[in-house]
């Protein structure tokens, strides 16, 4: 029983980090068609920006307050630069802008390789996240359970925007019909600026949050973005609560598929788990109605 | 010049040209060592002639070449271990198996013992594993980025699995340290030549079976596929079956290649056939031209030849300097070197006639119909 709920929580905490990752990878990847493979490097960013505000502050705590708004700041900026000096024009090369991205994907991990150095560098995490609390006799570790809050909080607050703001209704009308939102006088400029900001934030937020789990490395972004793409396929693009229930059946799949196999025969297991999905829906969990063809 | 090379003769002409030079000039004038890394910079070539057909005429952005490459190169690996061990070792257990396993060679290796299952294995297993893929991929319109992130996270578990099974299939460090290939010894220069010969033989043949290919029926429905899926689709062809077979193409001379690279190189690891190999195979195929038939090859030597002259020396350098050729050829030069001719004709012409409206326009060289020629290398979501 404790190691059944052990599991559990190790699949929801995993999924609650795809998630991080998903949520701005999701908003991306729908309004814009943009596939960012540079989005782990944003995350990595973002974790490398823990690491330098909490070289500032020495207090764990307070940094780690600090080091979430601004891994925010840093990653929607990295985001808003790559949008306005690449991606901008390419908006109808989708798949071109993979490996576009992934060329800044390579570049920025030298950068980090030359700034910071290859071997990885540690964050430290605050006293009051450090140990255990008991569920039904499991132990829970609490910056698990912190980084789950920290998405939901994400998640909250992003569907908070979509739903119920003047901007997530621009950005929604976007989504929809890019065309017929122009007509009506929306600036889909400042639209997609806006949600490659949010889109690369939520990135960097993740790094920060995976900070708190493992040791950050120039690799970071790699070791999280196959997963997230994943994530974002199955659950359908551009659509937020397929992307939660995605990652957190991806995340919980793989801590039990880890668990009864090996962690390699684990990873072999999604990916066919996610191709026979996919055959069964091959437009994710939830798709966008439309009457176009493609 | 142009013409020369256009049409059925210039194809034969070229193609004996190709011949003379990778069969005849090159093992006369290059030493041993470099002529065995251009036999390594082929197998790459290789790869690139299927990603050619696959992404530049099908418009399938395929991210798992690896794997394709991975299996055939694992393959002929697992063979030669099998083979070194009973020549040399008389116990018939390869050497890492006895390091780090249990000494007991495990059943799926046993087939592997006799060449001619290898030999077959190389051609049909990345074929097979493709045509799975393909079909369930293809059959249910799973398409663009959808098939690219998945064939992504083919790459990606493959290259775990492979780590993972340090027993049975050497774990990060990969399989190395052959000694026989086929019976000829390794270290003997005149059987590196002919592995070499082997290499420019297999590409050679490629480049072929890739220019049939393209002007096939089936090459013209590949390039409207890729161009207007929905169409072919009314048309009453079937998109699925066409871009499955050219997977398998692509597939199998992955395969090949890589069962070509492991006696050349020596060594086969996780880190050649994982996520990052499988894009860094795109760039050169991008550079050379996507969608032309020389384009990839050129390409891919290309941009190995520059690998090995600047990574050894500047390693960091080399990573900005590949991230940067994605970055600019892909955003701003979707048609690769290929299509720098037509670029500037179009930009001279319009010159000329904007400077001086008067004079009569000069015929350009390639002022056939130019556009229909753009039309053929470029694919159309490139172009708009």
């Amino acid at each position: 029983m404790e190691l059944l709920i052990g599991q559990m929580f190790a699949g929801l905490s995993l999924g609650s980090v795809l998630l991080l990752a998903a949520l701005g990878l999701s908003l991306t990847f729908g309004q814009m068609g943009v596939i960012n493979m540079a989005h782990g490097e944003v995350m990595m960013a973002g974790a490398y920006t823990a690491f330098v505000v909490q070289r500032a502050i020495s207090d764990a705590g307070i940094s780690l307050l600090v080091s979430i708004p601004a891994g925010f700041l840093v990653g929607g900026v990295l985001g808003l630069v790559l949008e306005a000096v690449l991606l901008r024009r390419m908006y109808h090369r989708p798949l071109d802008t993979l490996l576009v991205t992934f060329g800044v994907a390579l570049i920025l991990q030298q950068a980090a390789r030359d700034i910071f150095g290859a071997p990885s560098v540690d964050v430290r995490a605050p006293d009051w996240l450090q140990g255990n609390i008991e569920l039904l006799g499991a132990p829970i570790p609490l910056t698990r359970l912190f980084i789950l809050g920290l998405s939901l909080v994400c998640l909250a607050g992003l569907v908070l925007l979509l739903k119920a703001t003047p901007l997530g209704r621009r950005i929604r009308a976007v989504v929809l019909n890019r065309d017929l939102a122009e007509t009506i006088g929306v600036s889909t400029r400042r639209s997609d600026q806006l949600t490659f900001f949010i889109g690369s934030g939520l990135a960097g937020v993740a790094g920060v949050a995976v900070t708190l789990i493992g040791s950050t490395s120039p690799y970071l972004g790699t070791n999280y973005i196959v997963d997230a793409f994943l994530v974002v396929v199955a659950g359908g693009i551009g659509q937020i609560k397929g992307a939660v229930i995605a990652a957190f059946s991806l995340g919980v799949l793989q801590s039990v598929f880890e668990y009864s196999t090996t962690a390699s025969i684990g990873k072999v297991l999604i990916l066919i788990v996610i191709v026979v999905f996919l055959q069964l829906r091959p437009q994710g969990i939830f798709s966008l109605k439309t009457r176009s063809l493609a | 010049m142009r013409g020369l090379l256009q049409g059925r003769m210039g194809t034969a002409a070229g193609f004996t040209l190709g011949a003379v030079l990778l069969l005849g000039v090159a093992p006369a004038v290059l030493p041993a060592f470099n002529l065995a890394l251009l036999g390594k910079f082929l197998c790459f070539a290789i790869v690139a002639v299927g990603i050619g057909l696959a992404w530049g005429r099908g418009g399938m952005l395929t991210l798992g070449q690896g794997v394709f490459f991975g299996l055939g190169a694992y393959i002929m690996a697992m063979h030669m271990k099998l083979a070194d061990a009973s020549l040399f070792g008389g116990s018939g257990v390869p050497d890492f198996m006895s390091l780090y396993g249990s000494g007991v060679v495990p059943g799926w290796w046993e087939p592997f013992r006799s060449p001619a299952v290898t030999l077959l294995a190389v051609v049909l297993i990345p074929g097979l594993v493709a045509l799975v893929l393909g079909l369930a991929v293809f059959k249910r319109r799973v398409k663009g980025a959808y098939f690219a992130i998945l064939s992504q996270a083919l790459a990606a578990a493959f290259a775990v699995f492979l780590v993972g099974q340090q027993a049975t299939t050497g774990g990060s460090n990969g399989l190395s340290g052959f000694r026989s290939f086929f019976g000829f010894d390794l270290k003997d220069p005149n059987n590196k030549v002919m592995l070499y010969m082997i290499a420019a033989t297999v590409l050679l043949l490629s480049l072929a079976l890739a220019r049939q290919l393209m002007h096939s029926r089936l090459g013209e429905l590949l390039v409207a596929v890729r161009d207007q899926e929905e169409r072919v689709r009314f048309l009453g062809y079937d998109p699925a079956t066409i871009k499955t077979v050219i997977y398998v193409v692509a597939a199998v001379l992955a395969g090949i290649a890589g069962a070509l690279f492991v006696p050349l190189v020596g060594i086969i690891s996780p880190a050649d056939v994982g996520v990052i190999p499988s894009i860094a195979f795109l760039i050169g195929v991008a550079i050379g031209g996507r969608a032309t038939l020389l384009g990839p090859v050129l390409g891919a030597v290309g941009v190995a030849v520059a690998q090995a002259g600047l990574s050894s020396t500047f390693p960091s350098f080399w990573v900005y300097f590949q991230g940067l050729l994605f970055v600019l050829v892909i955003g701003f030069m979707p048609g690769g070197l290929a299509s720098l001719p037509a670029l500037v004709g179009r930009r001279r012409r319009t010159r000329s006639a904007a400077s001086s409206p008067a004079a009569p326009a000069r015929p350009a060289p390639v002022a056939t119909s130019p556009d229909a020629e753009e039309k053929a290398t470029v694919p159309e979501e490139a172009r708009r």
